[in-house]
C-alpha cells in the first residue's frame, strides 16, 4: 500500500488521504481486498472481502490493481537493505523480514536504541513497520504483529510475554486457527498449559503450518529454527579516480570497459544494462544508461554502446570520478559454435540492435510481428528489436498492400457508382480515375475488441489512370444503423 | 539488367510520385532473399506521406529490421551502422526532399561502406532532386498500368513499373518495363520504346552523363 502511495506521488496523482483507497488482487470469485489505507479501514474495508462487497458499503471506495511481483522484488531489495543493521537477514512471508541481531545491537546502543532507529529509517523511506525483537522467529513473528510497540523479549521469559497473545500469533494456518478457537484454546498460554501428550496425539499428522504444538516448540525455543540469510548478488562496478579534474571521459572508458569485462569473466557472467556515472567536482551527478539485448562481456561492444552519447554530459567545471557499473547481471557460457572458431553469425545482428536502440532509443528500432486478426491495421504488430524474434506465420489468404498508411486518410468521392468503389475521387488535392479494380473484400469489426457501433468496412483494390494502385474502402453501409452515409477512406497502396 | 539491380553497393532511386508503392515493390522484387534480414530505415516524414512497410516477410519473403528516426542525418547514421554489419542482407534507408544532410560526401561514405562489406545499399529519395551523389547506379522508377488479369478483365493485375536507369558505372542507362515473376523471384526487364533510334540517342546521351 505505501509502496503504491509512493509511486502514486511520484506520478502526480497521490489522492488525498481520506479518500478511501484498497489495492486488489484476483480472487476465485472476482476481485478481492489486498491492502486498503486508513481512510478505508475507518469505513470498515476489511481485507480478505470481495471488492463488491466493499463497494456496497462505502460507494466511493476507490480501487487499483495490486502489484504483487513488485511487492516481492522491493521486499527482496528492503531485505538486502536492511544488512545495514547485522549480516543475517531473510525474508519472511510476502510481508516480512527476519533480522538475527545476535550481537550486534550493542553497536546501535543497545537493543531500545536499535529498534528506534529501525523504525526511524524505515520511517525515512516511506514504510510503517512493526518491530519486535525476540530470541526466536516465532516469539518475535507473534510480538512483532500482536504485541506490544517495540516489544523486546528477554531471553528466557518467551512464555509469559506470550502467553497473552492469540493461538494465531504461532503462524498457523487458518484452518488450525479456527479449529483452536472452537476447542477454546484463545491464547497461546491456553494452549501451553494443556499436556504435550494430548497435542500431540489430536495434531500428529498435521503439517508444519498446521500444527500447534510444532510451531509453539519453535517460539519458545525448544525446535531451532535457524535464519539462513542468502548471499547478496554480487556488484560489478570500475572506477576511475582522476587526479585532475579532466572535461571528456572517452579516453577512460576503453579501460574501464575492460576491467568491469575482467570482473565479469572472473565470475562467467555478462551484462544486459551499463550505468556509466560521472561525478563533477562541483558535486552534480550525471549518468549515462545503455542496454543490450542479450547478455555480453565484451569491452569492446560495450565501449561502442557509449558512442554519441558522451556528448550530452555537461561537462561543467570537470569531473574526477567516473564510474561503471553492470546491471541486469546474467550467466553466460561461451559456446563455440563452429569447428574453428570464430562467433555465431546472429551475433553481428544482435550488437548491430544493441547499438542502435543505444542510438536512437528502444522504441525506434522495431521488427514486425504478425498478430491474428482480420482488421488489417491489428493483423501488424511493431514490436521492440530488443525482445526475442518471433516465427514468421503463412501469408495472408488474400492480396494486402505493401505499404500502410498510419491513419487511414478520408477521399472525397466526386463520382460515385452504386457497386464498386468511386469513378472518380480526390485524395491529397489529386482528382484520380479509377480505370480498374477489385473486389469489394468485406471485414467485418471485431465485436470483441471494437466500441459498439463500429462499422464494417468493404475493401477494393484500385488502379488509377497512371498505373498506381491503392487499397480503398468504404465505411458501413446504406441504412445500417450506425451513423449517416458510408464515408471513404484509402488505407494504403500496393506496388 | 535483372543482376545490375542485384549487385552489391549504394544505388539511389527515385520515385516519379512520392507516394508511389511502385517504388518499393520493384525495390523489394530486387533485394536478395532468405539470406538475413533488411535494416530499413525510415524517416518520419517518409512514413507519414508514403505509409510504413506492412507484412513484407509474409508477402515478400524480406524480414525486417525497422529504424524510425526524425531527421535525414539519422537515417544516414543508422544506414552506415547497419553497413557494419555482416548479418544483414540489405540496408534500404528512405528519405524525404533533399536534406542538406545528404550532401555528396555522406553518399560516398555510404557508397564506400557498401563497397567494403559487399552489401546492397538502397536509397530511396522521395520528392528528392536528382543532385549530384556517388551512388553506382541510379533508377528512376514509376508505376505503369498492370498486366491484365487472368480472370477479371475489369481488375488489376500483376503489378509492372516503368524503370529508367538514369545513371550507371556498370550498364548503359535505358527505360525498360519491368514485371516481377514472385515464385521464380526473378525480374523481366523489357525495352519499352519501340524507335530504336531515339532508345540509342537517349542512351548515347546517357553514357556522356555517366562518362
Amino acid at each position: 500500500m505505501e509502496r503504491w502511495q509512493k509511486w502514486a506521488a511520484q506520478q502526480g496523482s497521490a489522492p488525498p488521504d481520506d479518500l478511501p483507497l484498497a489495492l486488489a488482487t484476483e480472487g476465485a470469485h472476482g476481485p478481492v481486498i489486498h491492502a486498503n489505507n486508513r481512510a478505508a479501514r475507518l469505513a470498515g474495508m476489511r481485507v480478505g472481502e470481495r471488492v463488491v462487497d466493499m463497494r456496497a458499503l462505502c460507494p466511493d471506495l476507490q480501487v487499483e490493481q495490486a502489484d504483487l511481483d513488485g511487492d516481492w522484488r522491493a521486499l527482496e531489495r528492503l531485505m538486502l537493505w536492511t544488512r545495514r543493521w547485522c549480516p543475517w537477514t531473510v525474508t519472511d512471508g510476502a510481508d516480512g523480514l527476519i533480522l538475527d541481531t545476535t550481537g550486534s545491537a550493542h553497536l546501535f546502543g543497545g537493543e531500545a536504541a536499535l529498534l528506534r532507529e529501525m523504525e526511524e529509517r524505515l520511517a525515512g523511506l516511506g514504510l510503517g513497520s512493526q518491530i519486535a525483537i525476540a530470541p526466536t522467529w516465532g516469539a518475535a513473528w507473534a510480538l512483532a504483529r500482536f504485541g506490544p510497540v517495540r516489544a523486546i523479549c528477554p531471553g528466557g521469559q518467551e512464555a509469559e510475554m506470550l502467553a497473552p497473545l492469540p493461538a494465531r500469533a504461532l503462524r498457523l494456518e487458518e484452518k488450525t486457527g479456527l479449529l483452536l478457537h472452537r476447542l477454546g484454546l484463545k491464547t497461546i498460554g491456553d494452549l501451553a498449559a494443556i499436556p504435550r501428550l494430548s497435542l500431540t496425539r489430536r495434531f500428529a499428522r498435521a503439517e508444519l503450518d498446521g500444527n500447534p504444538l510444532m510451531r509453539l516448540d519453535q517460539a519458545m525455543g525448544r525446535a531451532s529454527e535457524p535464519v539462513s540469510s542468502p548471499d547478496a548478488p554480487p556488484v560489478f562496478r570500475t572506477l576511475a579516480r582522476l587526479a585532475e579534474p579532466i572535461q571528456d571521459p572517452t579516453p577512460h572508458l576503453p579501460e574501464l570497459c575492460e576491467a568491469l569485462c575482467a570482473q565479469l569473466a572472473g565470475e562467467g557472467m555478462g551484462c544486459r544494462k551499463l550505468r556509466l556515472t560521472v561525478y563533477h567536482t562541483d558535486g552534480e551527478i550525471s549518468t549515462i544508461m545503455a542496454a543490450m539485448s542479450r547478455p555480453s562481456r565484451e569491452a569492446r561492444h560495450l565501449e561502442r554502446l557509449f558512442e554519441g552519447k558522451l556528448e550530452r554530459i555537461n561537462p561543467g567545471f570537470g569531473f574526477d570520478l567516473i564510474t561503471l557499473e553492470a546491471g541486469g547481471v546474467e550467466e553466460l557460457v561461451i559456446a563455440q559454435h563452429r569447428l574453428e572458431g570464430g562467433p555465431k553469425d546472429d551475433l553481428d545482428l544482435v550488437r548491430l540492435v544493441d547499438r542502435l536502440v543505444a542510438r536512437f532509443g528502444a522504441s525506434a528500432v522495431t521488427r514486425p510481428t504478425p498478430r491474428a486478426s482480420h482488421v488489417p491495421e491489428r493483423a501488424q504488430n511493431w514490436q521492440s528489436a530488443m525482445a526475442a524474434p518471433t516465427t514468421p506465420v503463412s501469408p495472408p489468404a488474400r492480396e494486402r498492400p505493401l505499404r500502410l498508411f498510419e491513419h487511414p486518410e478520408e477521399i472525397r468521392v466526386l463520382y460515385a457508382v452504386p457497386e464498386g468503389p468511386p469513378a472518380q475521387f480526390i485524395w491529397r488535392r489529386q482528382t484520380l480515375h479509377v480505370t480498374r479494380y477489385a473486389g469489394p473484400e468485406r471485414i467485418a469489426p471485431e465485436w470483441w475488441n471494437d466500441r459498439p457501433g463500429t462499422r464494417l468496412r468493404d475493401y477494393f483494390k484500385v488502379e488509377d489512370q497512371t498505373g498506381r494502385r491503392f487499397w480503398l474502402y468504404r465505411e458501413g453501409l446504406h441504412g445500417d444503423g450506425r451513423g449517416g452515409a458510408p464515408r471513404w477512406f484509402l488505407h494504403g497502396a500496393f506496388a | 539488367m535483372a543482376d545490375l539491380c542485384r549487385r552489391n553497393g549504394l544505388s539511389d532511386l527515385f520515385p516519379e510520385t512520392a507516394c508511389d508503392a511502385g517504388a518499393v515493390g520493384f525495390l523489394l522484387a530486387a533485394l536478395p532473399r532468405g539470406q538475413g534480414p533488411v535494416l530499413w530505415v525510415q524517416d518520419r516524414v517518409s512514413a507519414r506521406e508514403a505509409g510504413v512497410p506492412y507484412l513484407t516477410e509474409m508477402q515478400s519473403g524480406v524480414p525486417l529490421l525497422r529504424v524510425q528516426v526524425g531527421r535525414a542525418a539519422d537515417v544516414l547514421q543508422a544506414m552506415e551502422d547497419g553497413l557494419g554489419c555482416g548479418a544483414l542482407a540489405a540496408v534500404v534507408g528512405e528519405i524525404w526532399g533533399d536534406p542538406p544532410a545528404l550532401s555528396f560526401t555522406a553518399t560516398k561514405r555510404l557508397a564506400l561502406r557498401a563497397d567494403s562489406n559487399a552489401l546492397p545499399c538502397w536509397l530511396v529519395r522521395r520528392a528528392g532532386a536528382p543532385n549530384l551523389s556517388a551512388a553506382r547506379n541510379r533508377w528512376r522508377v514509376t508505376s505503369a498500368p498492370s498486366a491484365a488479369h487472368p480472370d477479371d478483365a475489369k481488375a488489376p493485375g500483376a503489378p509492372r513499373w516503368h524503370v529508367g536507369l538514369f545513371r550507371s558505372r556498370q550498364a548503359k542507362p535505358g527505360d525498360w518495363m519491368v514485371s516481377y515473376d514472385r515464385a521464380a523471384h526473378c525480374l523481366d526487364f523489357s525495352a519499352t520504346s519501340g524507335d530504336g533510334a531515339l532508345a540509342e540517342m537517349g542512351r548515347a546521351a546517357g553514357e556522356r552523363a555517366a562518362g
